[in-house]
C-alpha cells in the first residue's frame, strides 16, 4: 500500500510517499527545495507558511522522486493537528480533494504522533517504549503502546527546549535557528564553565521548564558587561549541558517508572549532537535502548505520517471528507482511542 | 493614562496578569512587550489563571507555534510575533480571525510591528535593578482598552 502524506502544521510545507508504512520512496521539504525551480524562477521567495504557495508543486515532487503518479496512490494522509487553523486547512483540503478526485480513503494523523513513530521508517522497533519529543514548539514525554496508544507522562510548563535553544543564540547575537549555531559552538566550550540551573530535575513529575535557564543565561550575560566571542562557546556548552541533563535525566527516570526499556527521542531538537551522546551514555549504561530517527526524519516532514496512517487505513479508520482541523488536539484523544 | 507597577517575584508578576484576566471582556486584546527572559509568558499565565484556564493546563510560550489557544471563562487566543517575518503573514497564521473571534487576544512581541496601529491594553515589562525584580508598565490605545485598564484599576488588590 503507497500512501502520499502531506504536512502543513506550522513553518513547512511537505509531501512524501511511504510503503506499508515503512519504506519512505520520497520526501520533499519546501523549505529545503527550489520551488522556485519548480515555479520556472518567476515566483518571488517562498518564505515559511506560504503553503498555497508551495502545496502543489511539493506534492508532484513526492510523486515524481518516488516514479509515480497519483493512480499509483492508495490512500491519501494529512496533519489534522495540532496547529495554525490556516496552515492545517491547506494541508488537509489538498488531501481531500485528491482523495475525493482519486476514490482513495483519507487518514488525518497527529502531529506529534508523526515524530514520535518516524523510527519505524528506518529500524525495527517494539512496543511499548517511552518518547521525548522535543522541538521549538513541543517538550512532552509519553508512553507509547502501539500505534494509535499514547500517554501523556509529562510535559513543558513553559518555553519549549527548543525555543530555550533559539532565544540564547539570539540573546549571544548567533541567529536564528540557533539550535545548529549553539551545538557548534558548545563543541568548542567547556559545559562546566557556568552553572547554569536544572530546573524541575528535583521535582517528582515528569515535567519540564526551560524559560529559567534561559533568563539564567541572559543574568549571566548581562554580568559579564560586555560579552566577546570567547565567552560564546563557553556559555553555549554550559546552557547546552543544562538543557541535555534535564532532558535525559527526566527521560531515563520515565523509562524506568514505566519499566520499559526503550527510548524513542523524535523533533527537531533531537539533531542535537551533545543530546544524543548524552543519551547514548546514560540510557545504554541502564541497558536501555535509545533510538533516534535520522535528521530529515526529525524536523518536521511528510514521510513521518506514513506509519500511522498506514496502519490506520489497514484497519479502515478512514477520516470522513468532512472532517475539520483540530487546531488543539491532545495526542491522547488521537488514534485507536478516538 | 499610564500605570507603572513593581513586581518583586514571578509570582507578583503573575498576580497582575490574573487581575486583567478575571475582568476581560469578549473582544479585549492585550499588547505584551518586552525583553527575552522578562517576564512575558509569567503574565501571560497570570492572565490566563484569571480567565479561567485550570491550573493543570501549562500555559506555554507560542513564540514557536505563534499562536496558543485556550478554553475558559473566554476564549484565550495567545500570539507571539516574535518569529514573524513581516506584519503581511498576520493573516496567514488567522489573527483577524482571532481578534473578532468573541475573546480575548494577548499578544507577545507586537512592538516588532508598529506599522499595525493595534488597540488595546499595552503592558511594557523592564527589568528593575535586582535580578528578580521588573518594572511593569500599562497604558491603553483605545475606548475598549481604556474601560478594560479602568476595570482592572479598581479591582480590590486581592495579589493572590
Amino acid at each position: 500500500m503507497k500512501v502520499l502524506c502531506i504536512e502543513s502544521s506550522c513553518d513547512e510545507t511537505a509531501a512524501a510517499v511511504v510503503r506499508n508504512g515503512r519504506e519512505v520512496l520520497s520526501s520533499v521539504v519546501a523549505s529545503q527545495v527550489d520551488i522556485h525551480a519548480l515555479y520556472g524562477g518567476v515566483v518571488p521567495e517562498i518564505a515559511s507558511r506560504r503553503h498555497l504557495d508551495a502545496i502543489m508543486p511539493v506534492i508532484e515532487q513526492a510523486l515524481e522522486q518516488a516514479g509515480m503518479t497519483l493512480d499509483d496512490i492508495n490512500g491519501v494522509a494529512a496533519t489534522r493537528g495540532p496547529g495554525l487553523v490556516g496552515a492545517l486547512l491547506v494541508g488537509l483540503c489538498t488531501a481531500k480533494a485528491l482523495a475525493w478526485g482519486r476514490g482513495v480513503p483519507l487518514v488525518g494523523v497527529h502531529h506529534i504522533e508523526g515524530h514520535i513513530l518516524a523510527p519505524f521508517l528506518e529500524t525495527e522497533l517494539d512496543f511499548p517504549y517511552v518518547a521525548l519529543a522535543v522541538s521549538g514548539g513541543h517538550t512532552h514525554l509519553y508512553r507509547v503502546d502501539g500505534i494509535g496508544r499514547y500517554r501523556l507522562l509529562g510535559q513543558t510548563l513553559d518555553d519549549a527546549a527548543g525555543e530555550a535553544f533559539d532565544k540564547v543564540a539570539k540573546l549571544l547575537g548567533l541567529g536564528y535557528p540557533g539550535g545548529a549555531v549553539i551545538d557548534r559552538l558548545a563543541g568548542q566550550g567547556n559545559p562546566e564553565a557556568v552553572r547554569f540551573p536544572r530546573p524541575m530535575l528535583k521535582r517528582d513529575n515528569l515535567n519540564f521548564s526551560f524559560s529559567g535557564i534561559k533568563t539564567a543565561v541572559m543574568n549571566h550575560v548581562k554580568s559579564l558587561g560586555d560579552v566577546v566571542p570567547e565567552h560564546h562557546a563557553d556559555i553555549a556548552a554550559s546552557f547546552q549541558a543544562a538543557v541535555v541533563e534535564v532532558l535525559t535525566r527526566k527521560t531515563v527516570a520515565a523509562a524506568e517508572e514505566e519499566r520499559v526499556d526503550r527510548i524513542v527521542v523524535a523533533g527537531g531538537v533531537a539533531c542535537n549532537s551533545g543530546l544524543r551522546r548524552a543519551f547514548a551514555t546514560l540510557a545504554e549504561a541502564r541497558g536501555i535502548r535509545v533510538v533516534f530517527p535520522s535528521p530529515a526524519l526529525c524536523g518536521d516532514n511528510a514521510a513521518m505520517l506514513g506509519v500511522a496512517a498506514d496502519a490506520y487505513l489497514r484497519h479502515g479508520r478512514h477520516a470522513s471528507l468532512e472532517c475539520n482541523a483540530l487546531p488543539v488536539w491532545s495526542l491522547e484523544e488521537a488514534g485507536f482511542q478516538e | 493614562m499610564s500605570l507603572t507597577c513593581l513586581s518583586q517575584s514571578e509570582e507578583q508578576t503573575e498576580a497582575l496578569g490574573r487581575r486583567f484576566g478575571r475582568c476581560a471582556r469578549p473582544g479585549d486584546v492585550l499588547l505584551l512587550d518586552g525583553e527575552l527572559g522578562a517576564g512575558k509568558t509569567c503574565f501571560a499565565r497570570g492572565l490566563a489563571r484569571g480567565l479561567g484556564v485550570p491550573d493543570d493546563v501549562p500555559v506555554t510560550s507560542p513564540s514557536y507555534t505563534l499562536l496558543n489557544q485556550y478554553s475558559a471563562r473566554l476564549p484565550l487566543y495567545h500570539f507571539d510575533l516574535y518569529r514573524l517575518g513581516e506584519a503581511d503573514e498576520l493573516g496567514e497564521i488567522g489573527f483577524e480571525e482571532c481578534l473578532h473571534g468573541g475573546g480575548v487576544t494577548l499578544v507577545e512581541w507586537s512592538g516588532r510591528f508598529p506599522e499595525l496601529r493595534l488597540e488595546g491594553v499595552c503592558v511594557d515589562i523592564v527589568p528593575g535593578a535586582g535580578a528578580s525584580e521588573r518594572q511593569l508598565t500599562f497604558s491603553a490605545r483605545g475606548e475598549r482598552a481604556r474601560a478594560w485598564l479602568e476595570r482592572c484599576r479598581q479591582q480590590e488588590d486581592t495579589t493572590s
